[in-house]
């Protein structure tokens, strides 16, 4: 591990938020989305985990990543179950088909 | 005065009310169920037990000192409001008690002739109803202790009195009679109640407010002096109290009612139209006669009135043809000679002569009815004739009766009527003027009762074939108590046998404590024995002149009534057959008038005040209108302003709303940087 920084953990991290950002706000299917939500928040995560390893004694940065971790899949089943529900509703999970409630 | 407090004077009333409720009530099952003598059996047992207990309370009051003559049962307190106290208590003076023995003992008489004379009515149990009502109705006049009770009776009276005369409503003109009877009475009672508030109100004032009889009667001195509008509150309260007199016993100007009131049935004309409740005038009089011998104007008016209507209404009955009428308006003529008696402060003459009025009265009509019983209903005297001999008990008793209304010598309307003429010219109240009235009413008294007897009893019978051959004597329930009344004609008469001729008077001794004030005045007659017996000589004469003239116009022909008739154009005859046009004249003033007066008061009514009405109904719908438009226009356009504006702004801001999820990320991140952004500068 020697010749690995903090930086370089920031770097993916930064190219990782920034793919999934790309994900989400280009995205037209639901699944697409979640996916790019997924990888917003494993960006995060490794954050957590660089600075806890990087930063100091404590483990709060492994924590809260295990939390993420868990979050990210209630996420997941949750997200997924409305996309269900669209799709059932409208015959499809494009994003731009469900607008009944536009203006 | 010593008050002597019983129990049982209440049933005298009541006995007869409990009759006409169950009667009343439940006649019409009982007829059906159990005949007409059940319903008979009803109605003439409380009356006979009224008469009982009457005379109970009669022997009682004997057994007491003159003084203390007086009986009370008192049943409870009926008004009690601040000084106005009144009790339904029952009383029995000498007065009251010689009331109650005539309504009890000849209505007892009538009821039992009823039960013969209505015998084929359908309504037997309704009539009998009524009969027994009336019954009590004029216990509670005479026994009242109060004016109030008194007028309850006063009221009760007339009720059944116009519920009787229009027994027979399904002809119209016996329910015209009834209803001219009802409101007739209603001014007379109108009086009456006058009456009765100006003596309330006035004792009231002096701090005796009270309207029992025994207290007005103590208190009344308190009225002495006593004004209202310039004019003194005794003379005023009496003649308000002498107007409710002539409405109940049809003196001038409220006799009218009477003649028609003869569409009712017969023993009907006897008991109410004859011998009872007629007589509540008088007795109202004699009641009150501590007040009006306070009052002398009102005395002079009383005599007066009952003078002319003695005089005039006997000229009336010498030419009417219907059997009753005759007998009708010879009531009304008797019942002025009982006001002549008021009038000159003779009270216990009045009353002696409204009692053997009541008996001979009495025995005329029921003779009379039986006459139209047997006559198969026709009431005509110029059909009539020849009865003598087919019904010889109606004659015996109609003649006797006759010989008593006449004042023959030793029959009680001698008596009784010797006595009125005699106190009208002796006592300081009369005059000769009142004399010589009253003798040639009794002239024609004899002239026209005589008259009657001629065309109905004698000569050949006027009637068609069919109806003399079912003329026929009456049942024995209707002949027994002809009977007895007349023997009461002849017998009654000498209870009241004048001084002069040797007979102490001992029915004015009986009635000396009610009339201390008249006994007064009589104290300052002149007591001219040969006086007495000249005038009393003189209208014996007048009388028997009366019957002459009869007997040859309607018995010999001498002279045909036809041709006198004629005398002067047959002007007064005309005048005296269509009674003096005193109803037309009524109903051209006072019906026609109050026709008119309605109309004006109805044309107000509907051009004026509905105007005004109307006017302000539509003013309120003009200015509803403005009030509208105003709401309308200013008050919603206001608030539809602020709702338009709000509506706007929504309609511009959900335009954010673009429903597409990347756009709104768009925004949030685009945000999120602008922030940070922010937050790093």
């Amino acid at each position: 591990m020697e010749g690995i920084s903090l930086e370089h953990f920031l770097i993916v991290s930064l190219l990782v938020f920034a793919l999934g950002l790309y994900t989400v706000l280009t995205r037209k299917n639901a699944i697409g989305i979640l996916m790019g939500i997924e990888l917003i928040l494993n960006a995060a995560n490794i954050n957590y985990i660089a600075f806890a390893r990087y930063g100091g004694a404590s483990i709060d940065g492994q924590v809260f990543a295990v939390f993420v971790i868990m979050l990210a899949a209630a996420e997941a089943a949750i997200g997924l179950a409305i996309v269900l529900g669209i799709y059932q509703n409208f015959d499809s999970i494009d994003v731009e088909a469900t607008d009944s409630l536009r203006y | 005065m010593e008050i002597t407090t019983v129990s049982y004077l209440r049933w005298i009333p009541l006995l007869p009310l409990l009759g006409a409720a169950v009667n009343g009530l439940g006649g019409s099952v009982i007829q059906r169920r159990f005949g007409k003598s059940a319903i008979s059996a009803i109605a003439v047992t409380p009356v006979v037990l009224a008469f009982v207990l009457s005379c109970c309370a009669f022997l009682q009051l004997k057994g007491l000192e003159p003084e203390h003559r007086f009986l009370l049962d008192d049943v409870w307190r009926w008004i009690d409001i601040g000084t106005l106290k009144a009790d339904v208590a029952f009383w029995v003076d000498p007065l009251s008690c010689v009331m109650i023995l005539v309504i009890t003992g000849i209505g007892g008489l009538i009821h039992i002739y009823s039960t013969g004379y209505m015998h084929e009515d359908e309504a037997y149990w309704r009539f009998f109803a009524y009969l027994n009502l009336f019954t009590f109705a004029m216990l509670t006049l005479v026994l009242g202790d109060s004016l109030l009770l008194m007028f309850v009776g006063w009221e009760g009276v007339g009720l059944c009195s116009f519920a009787l005369i229009g027994f027979w409503w399904t002809e119209q003109i016996n329910t015209t009679a009834g209803n001219k009877a009802f409101i007739v009475n209603r001014i007379g009672d109108f009086g009456f109640i006058l009456g009765i508030f100006l003596i309330f109100w006035s004792l009231d004032a002096a701090g005796h407010g009270s309207v029992v009889f025994r207290d007005i009667q103590h208190h009344a001195v308190s009225l002495e002096g006593r004004t209202i509008w310039g004019l003194p509150v005794v003379v005023l309260a009496t003649l308000f109290f002498f107007v409710g007199a002539t409405g109940k016993s049809a003196q001038i100007p409220l006799y009218v009612w009477l003649p028609d009131a003869m569409q009712g049935p017969t023993p009907v004309s006897a008991l109410i139209h004859a011998a009872t409740m007629v007589t509540a005038g008088v007795y109202m009089i004699a009641r009150l006669n501590f007040l009006f011998a306070m009052a002398p104007e009102t005395l002079a008016v009383v005599a007066g009135i009952g003078a002319a209507t003695a005089f005039f209404a006997a000229t009336i009955g010498l030419v009417q043809n219907d059997i009753k009428r005759v007998l009708a308006y010879s009531t009304v003529s008797q019942l002025g000679y009982m006001f002549v008696a008021m009038g000159v402060g003779a009270y216990a003459a009045g009353v002696f002569h409204l009692v053997t009025h009541a008996f001979f009265k009495a025995c005329l009509f029921l003779g009379s009815g039986s006459v139209i019983h047997g006559m198969s209903g026709e009431q005509d005297m110029r059909k009539m004739g020849g009865l003598k001999d087919k019904m010889p008990t109606t004659f015996w008793t109609f003649l006797v009766a006759t010989l008593a209304l006449t004042g023959t010598p030793l029959t009680s309307g001698f008596f009784s009527k010797d006595e009125i003429l005699w106190k009208a010219f002796s006592s300081p109240h009369g005059n000769a003027t009142l004399w010589i009235i009253g003798v040639c009413g009794a002239g024609m008294t004899a002239c026209y009762m005589f008259r009657q007897v001629f065309m109905t009893f004698f000569g050949e019978t006027r009637a068609d074939h069919h109806v003399a051959h079912h003329i026929h004597e009456s049942p024995r329930s209707m002949t027994m108590p002809l009977v007895i009344l007349a023997i009461g004609s002849i017998l009654v008469g000498y209870l009241g046998v004048p001084e002069f001729l040797g007979g102490g008077n001992r029915f004015e001794a009986w009635l000396e404590p009610v009339f201390a004030s008249g006994h007064e005045m009589a104290a300052h007659a002149s007591h001219d024995a040969g006086l007495e017996w000249t005038l009393m000589l003189i209208s014996v004469v007048v009388a028997a002149t009366g019957f002459l003239i009869a007997y040859v116009l309607y018995y010999r022909h001498a002279a045909s009534p036809d041709a006198i008739a004629d005398v002067a154009g047959g002007v007064p005859y005309r005048l005296l057959y269509n009674k003096y046009y005193v109803d037309e004249i009524y109903w051209a003033v006072v019906v026609r008038g109050t026709l008119l007066v309605s109309a004006i008061c109805s044309w107000f009514d509907g051009a004026i005040v509905d105007g005004i009405v109307n006017g302000v109904a539509k003013l309120t719908v003009a200015l509803s209108w403005l009030d509208g438009l105003f709401d309308n226009r200013v008050i919603d356009g206001l608030v539809n302003l602020i709702a338009n504006r709000t509506y706007d702004l929504g309609s511009r801001m959900r335009r954010v709303q673009t429903g597409s999820i990347n756009a709104y990320l768009y925004v949030i991140v685009g945000t999120v940087t602008i922030v940070l952004l922010a937050r790093l500068f």
